[in-house]
């Protein structure tokens, strides 16, 4: 009823491509982005745009990113949270070496630095799977953390090691970075970002090299024997994932913290990530920012739920508690629903096409 | 630059035998320990293919909850029995709330679920226990032996640690050759289905191991917990044990142990003698590296079963 297809005829290659060939889903998504760019802006409070839907919409495109290479591409990483290092920290070198770069092109050459990193560490994949890679890109979230807490130049000589993310304006007035930028502003820079990214994903997962990617992921040997280099693929797949982590740790420690430290992308931020993509889905856009919602709200869920209901704990035992329920939830929702929530919603439009008939 | 890391390092090796080998024994009794955790991992891999990546948090919560009954007043051999009870019926909940709903999913999934139960045991073993820094009260040897005129000193926890992990190894071995669970823990990881159709059960292999598997965390988390005490960063040392698996292979017990001596006595070599041309703390990254330069020429570890793919 909801979501009836019938008589949406498509009588063009044009319009079967589409990348939103269903009336109801462009609807859906305009009435998203009229919300995210139009309602949200004007009526949310500082508190909710600066600590839910930042930290979401930077979550949401490393979310994109590791999924190109999980989900897409079948290759297991636990290295998200270096990558993100690699994209915070180069940003701050280039923006600090070049004071004068947009920052827009300061963010693109730190996502092309972090794609050339995670080129390098994609390296072994071509002989290495499963596990064993999950396991070896452990050795880069590990080094380069270390190298990034270790070497001075990273952080311009600073002797405590944190900086500060220095003032800068995508167009004059518009500061987007820094201590002066309203969350507003920020946000919207945030959002513009990942929309851009998100339809580039998009766009990028329903072309030749999406379908190159799927094709190794589903049968490696089986792909190059029809001919796709695994190679071009497996490596194009950690380039570009690794991009839109680097970007997204820019994002993170340009637009959401103001503060470029490498503890802040330790391993736990690699499962936070991981997380996610196995919650929302994997191999779904959608997926991704259904993941980072998830995750970025269960925290604030957890440590406001007693206080709602009148009962006071101690910080520390709330922390256990969170540790606790997140882990049971992620058995839980992996029990439930193995493809993530990206598959429910799947589901609920399968139900929605019947309703109200049950069959 | 180069000369610190080319030239200066092998010099002082030169100029210090003894150090050198000092340095080297503490590295491999390091590695010994490492060891321990990955034994747990190889178990639980060899007999179900899961990767369990919450061995590590699975040490910590049996140190702490030997620690925990130690507390409470129990000897210290009662504290181990408990805490092997609660082991054994921690691989009961596994198998029944984790396992048996997740079975024939992908391997990726049931990683996963195991990251959710290392998160849940983390945050349970530390609301039960309490998150602070405990030591155990019962007294294990911390002196120095003196070898060779008393220049090279020898840790005795380190060594009976090594002790202990070679007799854990040994009766490991035995029971997966010699006896009929062994042979059939075996069969279920050649082939689930082929176990499965000649009257294996599963579900009860599953709790063995899991159960062994808790026995092995028990052994390592009072080894460890004598150690460096009991305290949260004590399940970061399962990270240290991934390297260790990579290197011997995921699927050989005495991969686990060979590789484990490789890791510790490389990462104790190289973070006293190239660690400081480096900054140091490369023990950090260390065993990463190696672990991956390695696989880079042999990709299935030292020991690990060929991959052999058929189309």
């Amino acid at each position: 009823m909801f979501y009836r297809e019938a008589g949406q005829f498509k009588a063009t290659y044009a319009a079967d491509q589409a990348i939103f060939p269903i009336l109801q889903d462009k609807i859906g998504i305009a009435i998203i982005l009229a919300i995210a760019f139009g309602v949200i802006p004007a009526f949310a409070s500082d508190y909710f745009l600066s600590s839910l839907m930042l930290p979401f919409l930077v979550f949401s495109l490393a979310a994109l990113g590791l999924n190109i290479l999980l989900g897409y591409c079948g290759q297991l990483s636990l290295g998200t949270g270096a990558f993100m290092a690699c994209g915070a920290f180069f940003a701050y070198k280039i923006t600090t070496a070049f004071p004068e770069l947009n920052i827009i092109f300061v963010f693109l050459l730190a996502g092309a630095g972090t794609a050339a990193v995670g080129v390098f560490f994609g390296l072994p994949s071509l002989r290495i799977k499963g596990f064993y890679l999950a396991v070896a890109t452990l050795a880069a979230q590990f080094f380069l953390i270390w190298m990034f807490n270790k070497v001075d130049w990273w952080t311009n000589f600073s002797p405590s090691g944190v900086i500060s993310a220095p003032p800068r304006e995508v167009l004059p007035g518009f500061a987007v970075t820094g201590s002066s930028a309203t969350p507003v502003d920020r946000y919207y820079f945030a959002l513009g970002v990942v929309c851009v990214l998100a339809l580039l994903a998009k766009n990028m997962v329903r072309s030749r090299i999406g379908r190159t990617w799927m094709a190794i992921r589903d049968m490696d040997i089986a792909a190059e024997i029809i001919g796709i280099r695994p190679m071009a693929a497996k490596l194009s797949a950690f380039a570009i994932s690794s991009f839109y982590i680097g970007v997204a740790g820019a994002l993170w420690a340009f637009v959401y913290t103001s503060s470029v430290e490498a503890l802040a992308f330790d391993i736990n931020r690699s499962f936070q990530v991981l997380f996610m993509v196995i919650i929302g889905g994997l191999g779904s856009i959608l997926g991704s920012f259904l993941g980072a919602a998830f995750i970025v709200l269960l925290p604030i869920i957890i440590n406001q739920a007693p206080a709602a209901v009148g009962i006071v704990m101690d910080t520390a035992l709330l922390g256990h508690i969170e540790f606790m329920v997140l882990g049971a939830l992620i058995i839980i929702i992996l029990i439930a629903e193995p493809h993530g929530m990206a598959r429910l919603w799947q589901i609920g439009k399968e139900k929605l096409r019947l309703w109200p008939f049950p069959h | 630059m180069i000369e610190a890391l080319f030239i200066t390092p092998f010099v002082e090796i030169a100029e210090y035998p003894y150090f050198f080998l000092e340095v080297l024994i503490s590295g491999l009794l390091t590695g010994v320990m490492y060891s321990l955790v990955a034994l747990g991992f190889v178990l639980i891999f060899k007999a179900s293919g899961v990767f369990n990546f919450a061995q590590g948090i699975m040490v910590l919560f049996a140190a702490l909850t030997v620690v925990g009954f130690m507390d409470y007043g129990a000897p210290a051999w009662l504290a181990i029995i408990l805490t092997a009870v609660v082991m054994v019926g921690l691989a009961f909940g596994v198998e029944r709330y984790v396992m048996r709903p997740l079975v024939n999913q992908d391997h990726i999934i049931m990683f996963m679920a195991t990251i959710g139960l290392a998160y849940f045991l983390d945050g349970f073993g530390q609301t039960i226990w309490g998150s602070d820094v405990k030591s155990f009260a019962f007294d294990l040897p911390r002196d120095n032996y003196q070898l060779l005129d008393g220049e090279v000193f020898v840790n005795q926890l380190d060594l009976l640690g090594g002790v202990i992990a070679a007799l854990l190894v040994g009766g490991l071995a035995i029971f997966f050759q010699k006896t009929k669970i062994g042979r059939a823990l075996r069969a279920v990881a050649d082939d689930h289905q082929a176990a499965m159709s000649v009257g294996i059960p599963l579900n009860q292999i599953w709790v063995i191991v899991w159960s062994v598997a808790g026995i092995v965390a028990i052994v390592a988390g009072i080894m460890w917990g004598a150690k460096v005490t009991v305290q949260f960063s004590l399940s970061l040392i399962a990270l240290k044990a991934l390297p260790v698996l990579i290197l011997g292979g995921f699927t050989s017990i005495p991969g686990a142990i060979i590789g484990g001596l490789i890791i510790g006595a490389g990462e104790k070599i190289a973070e006293n003698f190239w660690g400081p041309a480096l900054g140091g703390a490369i023990e950090d990254w260390f065993a990463y590296v190696l672990a991956l330069v390695f696989l880079l020429f042999r990709p299935q570890g030292l020991f690990g079963e060929k991959i052999i793919e058929r189309v």
